[in-house]
């Protein structure tokens, strides 16, 4: 098993580090706060000669997720990385990446969205592109995001896939923040992601065309497939984290983490860093004989419809927990919860929805407790609410 | 950097294989001339970089594709950043002797594009773009693009009561690439094609980015006849309101001095689009042309 080298970085330095060892031959990116510093690190691992990378210094991020896809379409692995008002901007290029099926691996910053501008995180950024067709995990600490991004290569480029991956980290409380991460030896990374190879590229011995156009007889089929294979996108999910922890000691979970919800009658369900936030709560009520858990999201898709139904199974309540809002509905992460549940035609638990968190607004332990207070009691009132 | 050793190619030894045909574009197409010719130059080991527009329009209807060597179809905006990214791709591959080349319209270079062409010849990626210039955006219906000349009719620069087609004047996009210290630019003309044929191979030779503007009429949004292009295309160099030069280790070069211009009037009516025209806006039409021609012959070398 690998043993890897214990290192103080944060969630950036983790991403760069993690892309580093899965060998891109292209990189291409566009700077914005809080993303900066995974770019800086990578620059300075090309300068330096560590990283042999072709790394291209593109005018917008359209640019950037541009060119991944052109390196892409020639069979190169690919990596860029943005947040917020750059992510947005690179829309077009999302849906045209995943259309054709070209794994490019993207890091994002979860940052708010301008108007108002602010810096700080919240997921509406990458929660407004769940319909673009790549898919999305949400890394809890540093060395998750490390280990994500790399799994994240073997996921995308894994022949039954062929759909780029958004690796999520929040802005600044994961992406700035620093812990002890073990970075794995780059012998075992080669071990575990081999060379990207693939019949959907440009080979200049044998000439295709690419990124066509398909009318209304042929249309349909192509979303089809990208559906089935999106689909299929959880069990090589399952399957890599498998690999992945007898290689390197490290386990994950799937696309959900249920965390002490065996016998859980109130849980929160809720993504990325502010489970760190959960977890504690969670133990300590459960240590007062509470019977509370947490389910964390991992993946928002493929969405873990069938996990999170049967991590529930015995729950009376539950609060969708996120950083985000669809405005003039609900959460769209509830959304996708509540549809879940509603499809398995069980008895629904009582369902709350909380969103939080907005432009970085702080959520804190006696929030969190105010949440499972909040499910205990029976009052009615707003199914949504802002904490 | 260019190797100047090799000899300029002529007209027999252009390869007579096809790697653009069975195509869907219209009768007289300009672009798609440029592009087929274009890639006799540059060859079976060539990736065609093509956005949204005309090109891709009638090159890529699944499955019947009109490109016999490597093609894609980029994001409008995307062409040049795509191609950079292709060629980045191919050169960490170590896929030698290839070339990535761009055919873009005017309104996804000028417009749309600019944004990204500017980003890769700023970063001297070497890739070859080339925008098949027909003066307003075809594929979408005859729309205004910042190269559609002044007074061209559109269907959004119509001509009314008030204004008379197009009111600004076309974007020099051969002087604003070489701006950037571009490795190699130049204009061409399908009228004039083995001065075309020459430029795309001296840019495959251009250890940089290149960057060929070809002018290339449409029948359909122009208002001519289909036999007509070629005529039409020699007609715009011959008369002056078109210029063939390049732009080689950072000076600018006429390659063709019409001396007495043939007639701008000839040219403009021939054509649906500017046959609205008064004599007074015919005359200011060629007054710019000759104050144009009064500075290239002064500071260009012929």
């Amino acid at each position: 098993m690998s043993s890897g080298s214990k290192t103080f970085i944060s969630g950036n330095e983790a991403i760069a580090a993690g892309v580093s060892l899965a060998r891109p031959h292209v990189i291409a990116a566009y700077p914005i706060t809080p993303q900066t510093t995974v770019i800086e690190r990578l620059a300075e691992m090309v300068a330096d000669g560590i990283l042999t990378a072709e790394y291209l210094h593109v005018e917008s991020e359209h640019s950037a997720l541009s060119a991944c896809i052109g390196a892409s379409a020639v069979g190169a692995r690919t990596f860029t990385a943005s947040s917020s008002q750059g992510l947005l901007y690179m829309v077009e290029c999302m849906h045209y990446a995943s259309g054709g099926r070209f794994p490019v691996v993207m890091m994002n910053a979860n940052r708010s969205v301008a108007l108002p501008w602010n810096i700080y995180g919240d997921q509406r950024d990458s929660l407004s592109l769940l319909d673009s067709g790549w898919i999305q995990a949400y890394a809890e600490d540093a060395q998750e995001s490390l280990d994500l991004v790399i799994q994240a290569f073997a996921i995308a480029e894994h022949p039954d896939v062929l759909t780029p991956v958004m690796v999520n980290l929040d802005g600044f409380v994961l992406t700035h923040t620093y812990e002890l991460v073990n970075v794995p030896d780059q012998v075992d990374v080669d071990a575990f992601l081999p060379p990207f190879q693939t019949t959907n590229r440009m080979d200049p011995d044998r000439p295709m065309s690419l990124g066509f156009t398909a009318g209304p007889q042929h249309n349909q089929a192509f979303k089809q497939l990208q559906h089935l294979a999106m689909l299929s996108s959880g069990r090589v999910i399952r399957e890599t984290e498998e690999r992945f922890g007898q290689l390197f000691g490290r386990n994950y979970p799937g696309l959900i983490e249920a965390f002490r919800c065996e016998d859980a009658e109130y849980v929160i369900v809720t993504l990325g860093s502010v489970a760190g936030t959960v977890r504690p709560v969670v133990e300590r009520l459960r240590s007062m004989g509470e019977r509370v858990g947490l389910i964390r999201i991992r993946y928002m898709r493929p969405f873990p419809g069938k996990e999170i139904r049967d991590a529930l199974a015995g729950a009376k309540a539950v609060g969708v927990l996120e950083k985000d809002i669809s405005f003039g509905y609900e959460g769209t992460v509830f959304t996708n919860v509540n549809s879940a549940l509603t499809r398995a035609g069980v008895q629904l638990p009582r369902l709350l929805n909380f969103i939080g968190g907005l432009g970085g607004k702080d959520i804190s332990v006696t929030d969190i407790e105010a949440l499972f207070s909040r499910l205990k009691s029976t009052d009615e009132g707003e199914t949504v609410t802002f904490i | 950097m260019v190797n100047s050793s090799k000899k300029r190619l002529s007209i027999r030894e252009l390869s007579e294989r096809e790697f653009f045909y069975g195509h869907k574009a219209c009768p007289g197409c300009g672009g798609s001339l440029a592009v087929r010719l274009a890639l006799k130059v540059l060859g079976e080991r060539s990736y065609a970089v093509v956005p949204a527009g005309c090109m891709s329009a009638v090159g890529f209807i699944f499955p019947q594709m009109g490109f016999a060597c490597n093609a894609i179809i980029s994001t409008f905006p995307g062409t040049a950043s795509m191609l950079s990214g292709v060629a980045a791709g191919a050169r960490a591959l170590g896929l030698e002797n290839v070339h990535a080349v761009g055919f873009a319209g005017d309104g996804g270079t000028a417009d749309i594009g600019f944004q990204a062409l500017s980003g890769a010849i700023d970063r001297h990626d070497k890739i070859i773009y080339i925008c098949y210039d027909n003066e307003a955006y075809m594929n979408t219906g005859v729309q205004k693009s910042s190269l559609t000349p002044v007074g061209a009719r559109t269907t959004t620069s119509p001509v009314g009561q008030r204004l008379r087609g197009a009111v600004t004047r076309k974007k020099p996009m051969f002087e604003i690439v070489a701006a950037h210290g571009i490795d190699y630019a130049a204009t061409a003309s399908v009228g004039y094609p083995m001065d075309f044929v020459r430029k795309v191979e001296h840019a495959s030779r251009v250890d940089g980015t290149s960057y060929i503007h070809v002018f290339a009429p449409c029948p359909t949004g122009w208002g001519h006849e289909t036999s007509e292009t070629i005529a039409v295309a020699k007609d715009a160099v011959d008369c002056g309101l078109l210029y063939l030069a390049e732009y080689v280790d950072s000076r600018f070069f006429l390659n063709h001095d019409p001396g007495e211009f043939a007639s701008v009037r000839e040219y403009l009516l021939r054509q649906g689009r500017f046959r609205h025209l008064n004599e007074e806006e015919v005359l200011s039409v060629t007054v710019q042309r000759d104050a144009g021609w009064e500075r290239i012959r002064r500071e260009w070398k012929s």
